[in-house]
């Protein structure tokens, strides 16, 4: 099978596993005093220091989470929470586009504790309207709560102008969180340098960046946050007071070193990956568009612009998921893009923000390229494509006419 | 594959019949419940989950196919539009005739698939001649063919019904469990998918509005009121809250629904006997009698669980008109009434009129 949807998940690396299995075997709840636990312990903290070395952050600051998704959640309540203590901060600032980690757990905040959520448009590239986010920092800048946002889009590929938003939010003294879960591994990151680079002072500018380690060849199971030193947070769950009290529960000392393994051998290779990757996504970019002059690249058409695994087309005419069972039938695995409840899919909230119609976000379709795809599976793809796209045109839309209608 | 038993099975002997399947759940709503509430209702995660993981026991490929807008305008509207217009409809025939056999078979005959399984219980037989006929299921209790009616010839082609002989649901549920699909004991739905708890006077109530209207006899004369002629269905008995009782002191049953006025009629039950039924909205399921237009023997049947009673049907002035031999209770416009000649269905009608065996001033 070719496998061409490395954003849904990637390959372990082989490193990853092996550090996995060699440390499923120790023993020892790294909590524990005596010396089994010490040395889980030193496991623990050898991998996270090595997860923050490749997100320019100290160890200290990083939060092993069960989850990119939670991640995401405790950066985002945390903060809220958190910034409700001293003053009333009522204002949630989210571009539109956001993944549904975010766009959910922003709905919940205002839904139950009176947040007022206030979406920043996005262009028709996918990217965040910075005039927009300028003129919601400077009325009333006081009042807004946080600032969360994607460090690159997960579905259109569009890089978010990271450090401009970082820069707004540092001179108006607002916390920022960047869920970087689809750029990790993709792009360089460095929090500190970020943070020294937009003049942020203690607790504001971005404090907190989402990570997951599935992404980048790590196990499913296993997330962090990072969380600036000047950043305070309230905890989503409570027990045992592992991991500074932010995060209690034992802690997964195997997923961790996995983690850590798959985060150095990619920070290690990262440009070089990142150009090999581009290659290969420009010509699925170009022989799509030669294939089937039909089909429309969505989002930032810069290369330098997009995540270089990144490719997305919308099919207009067509039905992403009639694209996506015949390419499968083909023996081609892509996604339609966008997450789905129980595989119920739902026209592409992204595409909709971007300003597109309905009718092209279903027909999208998402091809994502990981550390591991070659030049044969692109072939592959590309063989398959215009036969897949000349029946799902007959197919049509299941919204369209039936014969009862003719 | 709707998460339920019978399309379980029936995937799971195409399989056995050496077809190439694949198991596809159609997403009939944008907002799907998450777990199913007793035995109503359908299409709940809780349901793709089932189906999902009945073609993973199976070992075929499984896709959930959207076809939410189709539902919403050519079952649900339609739904709304009928009862407003006092007719009642059954969404499930419509989802039949509109989605299962039509954008779900459409779009998969483009993809590539020649037919449509499902887990009705009916038979498609092939005559001499090739063409293929839609028969009652050999378990009578559980015969789905009436829902089936709305098929035609063209659809016939293309469907497939693997529960067809089997003599009961038991012996499904049973092969359900000897296979190992988790939803061999999984309660059967019932009544109307996208009314969830069951209320269809309440949710009608919220989509048409409410309005006091006129409850009148069949002389005319107003015994009570009511709060929205869509409420009530012809036949019905209970709810209609009469202050003034009748002369007779006899019950009284709805005979009629007047929409355009808010006007319900109710009268005796013996007025509820209808001596002709006719529609104009009709078709054959495959091939088409010879000679429509001459009065054949029949039986039609009003209901999915209605008795067939013995009719002589002909087509005249562009409607199937349908004349029962004896009297039938609780016809209302909206019904569809199916026409079978023994086993076969010979094809079906909406109810757009009926005609009352019982004069007014009997």
């Amino acid at each position: 099978m070719v496998y061409l949807d490395h954003a849904a998940t990637t390959p372990m690396l082989p490193e990853a596993i092996e550090a996995l299995t060699g440390a499923l075997a120790v023993v020892g709840n790294p909590a524990s005093i005596h010396s089994a636990g010490q040395q889980a312990k030193r496991l623990l903290e050898e991998s996270r220091e090595q997860v923050a070395a490749t997100l320019g952050a100290d160890g200290i600051e990083v939060v092993f989470t069960g989850s990119g998704t939670e991640a995401v959640n405790l950066a985002i309540k945390g903060l809220w929470w958190h910034r409700q203590a001293d003053a009333s901060r009522p204002r949630l600032l989210v571009p539109a586009g956001e993944h549904h980690a975010t766009v959910d757990t922003v709905e919940w905040l205002a839904e139950h504790d009176g947040a007022l959520v206030e979406e920043i448009p996005l262009d028709e590239l996918g990217r965040i309207r910075l005039d927009a986010l300028e003129a919601a920092l400077t009325r009333d800048g006081a009042s807004v709560a946080l600032v969360t946002m994607l460090w690159a889009n997960n579905e259109v590929g569009t890089i978010q102008p990271v450090e401009e938003v970082a820069r707004l939010t540092a001179r108006a003294g607002v916390p920022l969180h960047v869920d970087a879960i689809a750029a990790y591994g993709q792009l360089p990151i460095d929090v500190h340098g970020l943070r020294r680079s937009t003049g942020a002072a203690p607790g504001t500018g971005i404090v907190a960046l989402s990570v997951s380690a599935h992404k980048i060849g790590g196990p499913a199971g296993i997330g962090a946050l990072v969380l600036d030193r000047s950043a305070a947070v309230e905890p989503l769950i409570h027990g045992g007071g592992q991991q500074r009290k932010v995060r209690s529960g034992t802690q997964d000392v195997a997923a961790a070193a996995s983690f850590a393994a798959a985060a150095s051998v990619v920070a290690a290779r990262l440009e070089a990956d990142a150009r090999r990757m581009s290659a290969l996504r420009d010509r699925v970019i170009s022989g799509a568009l030669a294939e089937v002059p039909e089909a429309r690249l969505s989002g930032d058409p810069d290369p330098d612009g997009r995540l270089p695994g990144n490719v997305h087309l919308s099919f207009t005419g067509c039905e992403g998921d009639s694209l996506l069972f015949l390419l499968d039938a083909a023996g081609v695995a892509v996604s339609t893009g966008s997450a789905c409840q129980a595989g119920v899919p739902e026209p592409s909230h992204v595409l909709m923000a971007m300003g597109r119609s309905e009718t092209d976000a279903r027909g999208a379709l998402r091809i994502t390229i990981g550390h591991g795809s070659t030049e044969a599976d692109v072939d592959a793809f590309l063989a398959a494509l215009p036969g897949a796209y000349a029946q799902a045109s007959r197919a049509g839309l299941a919204a369209r006419a039936t014969s009862f209608d003719r | 594959m709707s998460g339920g038993v019978d399309s379980a099975v029936a995937a799971a002997r195409a399989v056995d019949a050496g077809h190439e399947v694949v198991g596809v759940h159609l997403a009939l709503s944008r907002m799907p419940g998450t777990l199913r509430t007793g035995s109503r209702g359908c299409c709940t995660i809780e349901d793709s989950m089932d189906a999902q993981r009945a073609a993973n026991v199976l070992g075929i490929p499984y896709y959930v196919w959207d076809f939410s807008e189709r539902f919403k305008a050519d079952v649900v509207d339609d739904f709304i539009a009928e009862y407003s217009a006092g007719r009642t409809p059954n969404p499930c025939m419509r989802c039949n005739e509109r989605i299962k056999f039509a954008a779900l078979l459409e779009k998969a005959l483009a993809l590539g698939f020649d037919a449509v399984a499902t887990g009705h219980y009916a038979s498609i037989v092939t005559d001499a001649a090739g063409n293929k006929e839609l028969h009652r299921a050999s378990a009578w209790a559980k015969d789905q063919s009436y829902v089936l009616g709305v098929l035609t010839a063209e659809q016939l082609e293309h469907a497939y019904f693997p529960l067809g002989d089997t003599p009961s649901k038991d012996l499904v549920r049973a092969e359900a469990a000897r296979r190992g699909l988790s939803v061999a004991q999984k309660p059967d739905s019932h009544d109307i998918c996208f009314i969830s708890d069951g209320d269809t006077k309440g949710w009608l109530a919220e989509r048409v509005g409410t309005a006091t209207g006129d409850v009148v006899d069949r002389t005319g004369a107003v015994v009570g009121s009511h709060e929205g002629a869509h409420a009530f269905t012809v036949g019905q008995r209970r709810g209609l809250h009469l202050g003034t009782p009748a002369p007779d002191g006899r019950p009284r049953f709805v005979l009629e629904v007047r929409p355009k006025d808010n006007t319900v009629v109710v009268g005796p039950k013996e007025a509820l006997a209808i001596g002709e039924i006719a529609g104009s909205r009709f078709t054959w399921a495959g091939e088409p009698p010879s000679d429509a237009s001459t009065p054949f023997e029949c039986e039609v049947q009003i209901r999915a669980h209605a008795d067939p009673v013995p009719a002589v049907a002909v087509v005249t002035g562009g409607e199937l008109v349908v004349t029962p031999q004896h009297p039938l209770d609780g016809v209302a416009p909206g019904q569809t009434a199916v026409v079978y000649v023994g086993t076969r269905v010979l094809g079906q009608c909406t109810i757009d009129r009926t005609v009352s065996a019982v004069p007014v001033d009997a």
